[in-house]
């Protein structure tokens, strides 16, 4: 029996290691995280990034204002075109904030030890790419002074309620809870970090913010228990978070009776779409990123070649996705159905069409390839690709089945405006300023967890 | 009871009680009233006053103003006590809660001090009156609410409507309102009195009189009113060698010469629809355009509507060179250009054995399509029970053979009758103008009084009318818009709108009605009647006393004055339509060589037509009947150059790009449109457009097709040149795309096969049984014993768009501009959608779209907020109030009718457009949806008097917009529930169908399958 236990042993060839050649000890990881907040000194593409990021926030506060004071009218829509951008920039957000959550909460339950390195980077992009989401489903309503607050139940003398029969409805909940769970699990897992900014930071309001922000933190063995608890428990709620909000913000399209939107495999569609584009959307940022920190330790190339092959497979259940649409289209005999699918891939939109198949099924094909994985060049530009795959993604799904549905002579063309645009801009502004607000003033790494990756931390569990 | 009694609540009237109740309180000093006097005599003494004591400028009357409460008010003195405190407190928190975060709009209250007859708060009155176009009157009933006309609707009573209307009547109460009409009268483009005009006009005319009136020239439009033609008489009485032109630019010279040719005089045609079995149209769109067209257009309906079993209909073969409404709805039609539809008809007369006077070239008529022969069976089958229509605007000779073949054919007296000219003064008008143009321009006309038109900008491009007016030395203007004209007039006095002056007027078939107004003058208006009264000595007298004296004259009613009154009550005079005349052909039609003569190969035909909607360009300023889109093209905000596809492939031209139009001499630009069913070669343009001068609605607007216009050819030309540029004018059109994509919305079948197959309709697509449902069955039981249900017929619609406009009208709809449009933003809540089947030689299908009120509502499930409901009778009820905007509802409604205000589209600021709106609707804002309901408010107001009267609402009791509109009555709205109800009866029958009900949506509105009656004898390609 033992040699048996022997042999396996032997044949048992241990994992990459999850951290570069340069980490060696806690102090090394500690200092590394800490130096890229409490210096003086910032990197000058800190100070470009965040001017373009207040600049576009500044777009957006004129877009929003004009749009308060004129009315949704100045976007490009109209009837039969009754949501636009705004929608699409909704599902969109939504979908990149999916990965922060997959690799925090899902990936914690899986024990995949890579993910610590990336997945405080990845929460805080899902918090931002939230914020930005919510952003849309209120301010596209015709009043949202009162969308504000008619949305949820709040008990009221006349005793009206939504109607909860709304997939609208489901929307406020769904988001709600996602963000709050993932605001909270967010912040819960920099406590330990935020402790040790105290407990290192010279400057005397930097201490007193962090100190205020560890919440007392100081490392004893009751706090590390309760804290593993928590982020278990959290783990737990977020993890099925990650198939309902996107499952929820699909049925927005698949309750309706619109050829092109009354689907059933739009849920799991959805989801495999939004953990594409999140997936995407975190190696756009970590890629420049650990560049301009030096962090190829902690982010090494494995992380990236996880995260490709993550993008492949979801890629690929997008692909058979959109492969069902066609084929149920045919297959159902529906006249509906089967005009809204040749218009969106003959009619005047087709070339969004082809775009998306080009963007979301065959470039991404190159991730097959280990070389392509593993070169931050190409995954930067296939990332890329596949955040304007998505964009056009929810951009066909939305426009091309709203433009030409059940009566021919309703038929319009959606042509967004100025400020359709600006406010899209306004809200990447938004998130790449949150972003790298964060980077500069928060650990953008959990340290604590990473230090776990040493091997005399393994040892020791 | 007549209307005059009703009058404008004048806020000044209630206003002089109130501060001299209040200021018995003052102790008074003894008033001067001489010193009063004084006052007022002054240069700049105060125009109005309150009260003698503000006259008198008393300091108790100032302190009186000045202070805050009136004496009386005992003001708050104590201190606050604990419980006062809490009262407060209470109240003020009551009241912020009672605000509910809206912002209640100001409100002024004006009571009346008299109330007038008849009048409960919230429940409207209606008048009858009349609407004159063109010289001819339609009979109408209106409205009012407190004193404000809000709503047209035909006059059940009056043959020319019966009920029903046009989309130019429907929308002619906005004009009433129109914030850019000519206010006050200007002198030089100063404001101005009416004393001083009437001064300065006195000067003239005592220089006039002296020499009998030789350099007086009076300018109107056609006039019909008998009473005006007196008065014009008795001018012409005063100044002998004075002159009374009269010119429109739609006028009907050409029926009247038609008329002429063939009689000898210009007596009027008239024809009794209902009684035809086969009607050709050569190029006349009787249903839709000019004088009787709306009871022309329910006759012909009355006899498509295969009720109990009916399986005849009658025959309409149109032959036109655009398509047209009547063309639309039409069993045959043909596309020729109008030289082949003179051909044609020479063709089709020389088969039915018409004698004519033959010129030696006679063309020839090639007949490819195959009619001749077996129209000419088919009319003479038909015997006296046939009848040919020509156009307004086509060719006297071809109204003179019209008239043969009727002769021919025996239908003199059947379905074509004749009576005395309803103009007081039948004239060529192209002429009249062409005469008066060149005494201008001879320096004898020194007084010129334009009363009513736009000369200046609609006068035939070879007068130059401008040039004329500046040899006249007194140039006066009387009309509803400042426009190019008045610009060139010293003096511009504004017109009254038909609702609020005194008249009287012809219908097509010589009823005369009284036009009665519903409201004193909004502005400073005066009417024809007064202007020309006070050019003969009537300055100041009633109108109606001149009208009540000149039918009295006429009438040999014993009691005059109970005459009168059944007259403004019914809305029509009694027993004083003309007699028919009996008129036979002098002698053969003389063909000229002209007749029928094709054009050059290398040349394109131009033709003329007034708009469907705008007219002759004197509703430029109407919004609503700009933002109604065009019958046929759907064109909205614009008029364009029509061509048939064919053409505009040969010339190589796209959609909204302009050409220039080119006759000798004269040319204009043009955006093209193209429309299928349009004949080879000939490019259409509408009148009235392009005008420089008028408000801010119809500033700008299309393209002025006038310059291509000569008193010779007043409707079109055979020689014209194209040229392409490569610039581009956007086009406003609500439907791009035409093709059903084989869905079948409208459903329609020939005769034959609906004789084998009554029920073809319900078997197009696969419809789920009711019990197929997990849901309860029951839940849209009503226990009202109410079911509101509505029944479209497709066989009786005729696409004109009265429906659309009634609905703005009665709905508070507000219009959103070209841009909107172009946008795809327009708000009309019931819309008419237009079909073709093909490119050349299309089927043209209307199918007005209200909101089609689903049981199964796709919209009340996804609104998040519960703004959009289901009623218990049946409603999709919409709360305005609740709504945010989402707009998910109409993304999911598949007919696609629901509206969103993206911007603050209802103006909300000019307060004369206030007054029009409908008090029982509410004015929607920004942000929210909207949609039919049915008329909800109509609904509602019948429940009440119903419950008043303790029984249940009768069918026909309630009538939406829409149904009332309809000319042809198309639309049936009613019970469902109620066996005995029209609705039910229409739902029954086996033309019913609904669509899109294969969605299981259950539409509460359904249609009645069109059925066509060809000629078999006829091969439709």
């Amino acid at each position: 029996m033992s040699e048996q236990v022997t042999s396996t042993r032997q044949q048992y060839t241990p994992p990459p290691p999850e951290l570069g050649p340069g980490q060696t000890s806690h102090t090394s990881i500690t200092d590394k995280i800490t130096s890229i907040v409490l210096t003086p000194h910032t990197p000058i593409q800190w100070f470009i990034v965040v001017f373009i990021g207040l600049s576009l926030v500044g777009l957006l506060q004129v877009s929003i204002a004009y749009l308060l004071y004129e009315g949704i009218g100045i976007w490009g829509l109209n009837v039969p075109i009754g949501w636009g951008f705004a929608i699409i920039h909704f599902v969109w957000w939504i979908g990149i904030g999916h990965a922060g959550t997959l690799i925090s909460a899902i990936l914690l339950l899986f024990r995949q030890k890579w993910r610590t390195s990336i997945n405080r980077s990845a929460e805080a992009m899902t918090i931002f790419a939230v914020m930005c989401a919510g952003m849309f489903p209120l301010i596209h309503t015709g009043r949202p002074w009162l969308a504000a607050y008619w949305l949820f139940p709040y008990p009221n003398s006349m005793g009206v309620w939504p109607q909860f029969r709304s997939p609208l409805i489901w929307d406020v909940f769904a988001v709600s809870t996602y963000f709050t769970v993932s605001l909270v699990f967010w912040f819960l897992g920099m406590v330990p970090d935020l402790a040790s900014f105290r407990d290192r930071a010279q400057n005397r309001v930097a201490k007193v913010v962090y100190g205020i922000l560890a919440m007392g933190w100081r490392g004893s063995a009751v706090h590390w228990e309760r804290y593993e608890m928590t982020s278990l428990m959290l783990a737990g709620l977020a993890t099925p978070l990650v198939l309902s909000v996107h499952s929820v913000i699909s049925l927005d399209f698949a309750v309706s009776i619109l050829p092109g939107w009354h689907t059933t495999i739009f849920p799991p569609y959805f989801v495999a779409g939004a953990i594409y584009a999140g997936f995407a959307m975190v190696l756009i940022l970590v890629i420049p990123l650990r560049k301009l920190y030096g962090l190829q330790d902690f982010i090494t190339l494995r992380h990236l070649e996880n995260m490709g092959k993550v993008m492949l497979t979801a890629g690929l259940i997008v692909a058979y996705g959109y492969f069902m649409e066609q084929f149920i289209a045919w297959y159902s005999a529906n006249e509906y159905e089967v005009y809204m699918m040749q218009n969106r891939m003959f009619g005047p939109y087709g070339s969004f069409y082809w775009a998306l198949v080009l963007c979301n099924i065959i470039i991404p094909q190159l991730l097959w390839s280990k070389r392509v994985r593993r070169n931050t060049v190409w995954l930067m530009i296939i990332s890329i690709v596949i955040s304007v795959g998505m964009w056009l993604e929810r951009f066909v799904i939305v426009v091309t089945s709203l433009h030409a549905d059940f009566m021919p002579s309703s038929w319009d063309m959606f042509y967004p405006t100025f400020w359709d645009w600006a406010t899209y801009a306004g809200t990447i502004g938004f998130f790449l300023l949150a972003f790298f607000l964060f980077v500069r003033g928060m650990p953008l790494i959990a340290a604590h967890e990473v230090r776990t990756l040493l091997p005399f931390g393994k040892k020791g569990k | 009871m007549t209307a005059s009694n009703l009058t404008a609540s004048n806020e000044a009237e209630p206003n002089e009680a109130e501060p001299n109740e209040v200021g018995q309180t003052i102790s008074r000093k003894q008033l001067n009233l001489d010193d009063l006097r004084g006052r007022l005599a002054r240069p700049g003494g105060p125009a109005y006053w309150r009260s003698l004591d503000e006259l008198a400028g008393t300091e108790e009357f100032e302190a009186m103003l000045h202070r805050e409460f009136p004496e009386q008010a005992s003001e708050w003195s104590d201190g606050v006590s604990r419980r006062n405190f809490l009262k407060l407190m209470g109240a003020s928190l009551a009241f912020g809660g009672l605000s509910n975060c809206t912002i209640q709009p100001e409100e002024k209250i004006v009571p009346w001090v008299r109330a007038p007859e008849n009048l409960i708060p919230g429940k409207p009155l209606y008048y009858a009156t009349a609407m004159t176009l063109g010289g001819v009157g339609t009979g109408v009933l209106v409205e009012s609410h407190m004193g404000r006309p809000t709503k047209i609707e035909g006059n059940p009573e009056h043959p020319s409507s019966l009920g029903g209307t046009d989309a130019i009547t429907q929308a002619s109460i906005l004009d009433l309102y129109d914030p850019d009409r000519a206010t006050a009268v200007k002198n030089a483009g100063r404001i101005a009195t009416w004393g001083g005009f009437l001064q300065n006009l006195d000067q003239e005319l005592t220089l006039q009189r002296s020499q009998k009136g030789k350099g007086l020239r009076i300018l109107t439009e056609t006039v019909g009113s008998p009473t005006l033609g007196q008065q014009l008489s008795f001018l012409l009485e005063e100044f002998p060698e004075a002159r009374w032109h009269q010119y429109e630019p739609a006028a009907r010279d050409n029926v009247r010469t038609g008329a002429a040719l063939a009689f000898g005089e210009p007596v009027n045609t008239y024809f009794d629809v209902a009684k035809a079995d086969v009607i050709l149209s050569l190029d006349a769109d009787i249903f839709n355009s000019g004088a009787g067209s709306v009871r022309y257009a329910r006759d012909y309906a009355a006899r498509r509507r295969l009720r109990n079993g009916e399986s005849e209909l009658n025959r309409l073969y149109v032959v036109e060179t655009s398509p047209s409404s009547t063309g639309s709805i039409a069993d045959h039609r043909l596309a020729l250009d109008s030289a082949a539809i003179e051909a044609f008809a020479l063709a089709l007369a020389g088969k039915l054995g018409v004698k004519l006077e033959n010129s030696p070239e006679q063309p020839s008529y090639d007949d490819r399509a195959g009619w001749i022969d077996a129209l000419a069976a088919d009319l003479r089958n038909a015997g006296a029970a046939s009848l040919v229509v020509v156009g307004d605007q086509q060719a006297p000779i071809l109204h003179a053979l019209g008239h043969a073949i009727n002769q021919s054919l025996g239908n003199i007296g059947t379905t074509v009758h004749y009576t005395d000219p309803l103009e007081v003064d039948p004239v060529d008008e192209s002429r009249s103008m062409h005469e008066l143009v060149a005494s201008m321009l001879a320096d004898e006309v020194e007084v010129l009084i334009i009363v009513g038109g736009n000369p200046v900008f609609d006068a035939p491009g070879d007068l130059d009318f401008t040039e004329a007016m500046e040899h006249v030395g007194f140039r006066a203007q009387l009309s509803f818009y400042e426009n190019e004209t008045s610009e060139r007039c010293h003096w511009h006095v504004p017109q009254s709108h038909y609702l609020e002056a005194w008249s009287d007027i012809r219908a097509y078939d010589s009823t005369a009605s009284i036009v009665q107004p519903l409201i004193q003058p909004l502005y400073n208006s005066k009417s024809a009647h007064e202007l020309i009264g006070a050019m003969i000595g009537q300055a100041g007298l009633p109108i109606r006393d001149i009208l009540r004296e000149y039918w009295q004259q006429e009438t040999f009613a014993d009691d005059f004055d109970e005459f009168w009154v059944r007259a403004l009550h019914d809305g029509l005079l009694a027993d004083m339509a003309f007699d028919r005349r009996r008129v036979r052909l002098r002698s053969p039609i003389k063909i000229s060589r002209e007749f029928g003569r094709p054009r050059g190969d290398d040349k394109f035909e131009l033709a003329m037509r007034p708009d469907p909607l705008i007219w002759d360009g004197r509703f430029v300023n109407n919004g609503w009947l700009q933002e109604t889109p065009k019958p046929i093209t759907k064109l909205t905000w614009d008029n364009a150059a029509l061509m048939s596809p064919t053409t505009a492939e040969r010339m190589g031209v796209d959609n909204e790009q302009v050409i220039d139009l080119t006759l000798p001499g004269r040319s204009a630009l043009a955006p093209v449109w193209i429309v299928p069913g349009q004949a080879d070669g000939v490019i259409t343009v509408q009148l009235g457009y392009g005008r420089r001068v008028t408000g801010r609605v119809g500033t700008g607007a299309g393209f002025d097709a006038g310059p291509l216009r000569t008193s010779a050819q007043m409707w079109g030309a055979r020689d014209l040149k194209v040229i392409k540029t490569y610039d581009r004018h956007p086009l406003a059109c609500t439907q791009d795309h035409h093709s059903m994509e084989d869905r079948h919305l409208v459903r329609h079948a020939d005769l034959d096969h609906y004789r084998h197959h009554p029920d073809f309709a319900q078997h197009e697509t696969h419809e789920s049984p009711a019990s197929l449902t997990l849901y309860n069955t029951n839940e849209f039981s009503s226990t009202t014993g109410n079911a509101w249900g509505m029944a479209i017929d497709l066989n009786a619609c005729i696409g004109c768009n009265a429906c659309a406009v009634a609905c703005q009208a009665e709905n508070n709809i507000p219009i959103v501009g070209k841009e909107e449009v172009l946008n795809g933003r327009e708000m009309a809540w019931i819309r008419v959608d237009r079909y073709y089947t093909d490119l050349d030689d299309p089927e043209i299908f209307h199918q007005p779209m209200p909101c089609q009120q689903c049981e199964n509502a796709p919209c009340e499930l996804v609104c998040p907020v519960g703004a959009t409901t289901h009623s218990e009778e049946g409603l999709n009820d919409m709360a305005y109030n609740r709504c945010v905007g989402t707009r998910y509802c109409s993304n999911n409604c598949p007919y696609k009718v629901r509206r969103f205000n993206f911007f603050q589209y209802a103006d909300r600021d000019t307060p004369s457009l206030k007054l029009q709106r409908n008090p029982d609707v509410t004015v929607r804002s920004r942000g929210v949806m909207e949609k039919c309901t049915y008329c909800t408010q109509r609904i509602n107001a019948v429940r009440i008097t119903a419950k008043k009267r303790g029984t249940p609402i009768l069918d026909g009791e309630i009538k939406t917009a829409c149904e009332q509109a309809c000319p042809t009555e198309a639309i049936v709205f009613g019970n469902i529930l109620d066996a005995e109800s029209r609705v039910t009866d229409w739902k029954a029958s086996s033309r019913n169908y609904g669509i899109l009900t294969d969605l299981n949506t259950r539409p509460r509105t359904t249609y009645l399958a069109r059925v066509r009656n060809p000629n078999p004898a006829i091969d439709k390609g």
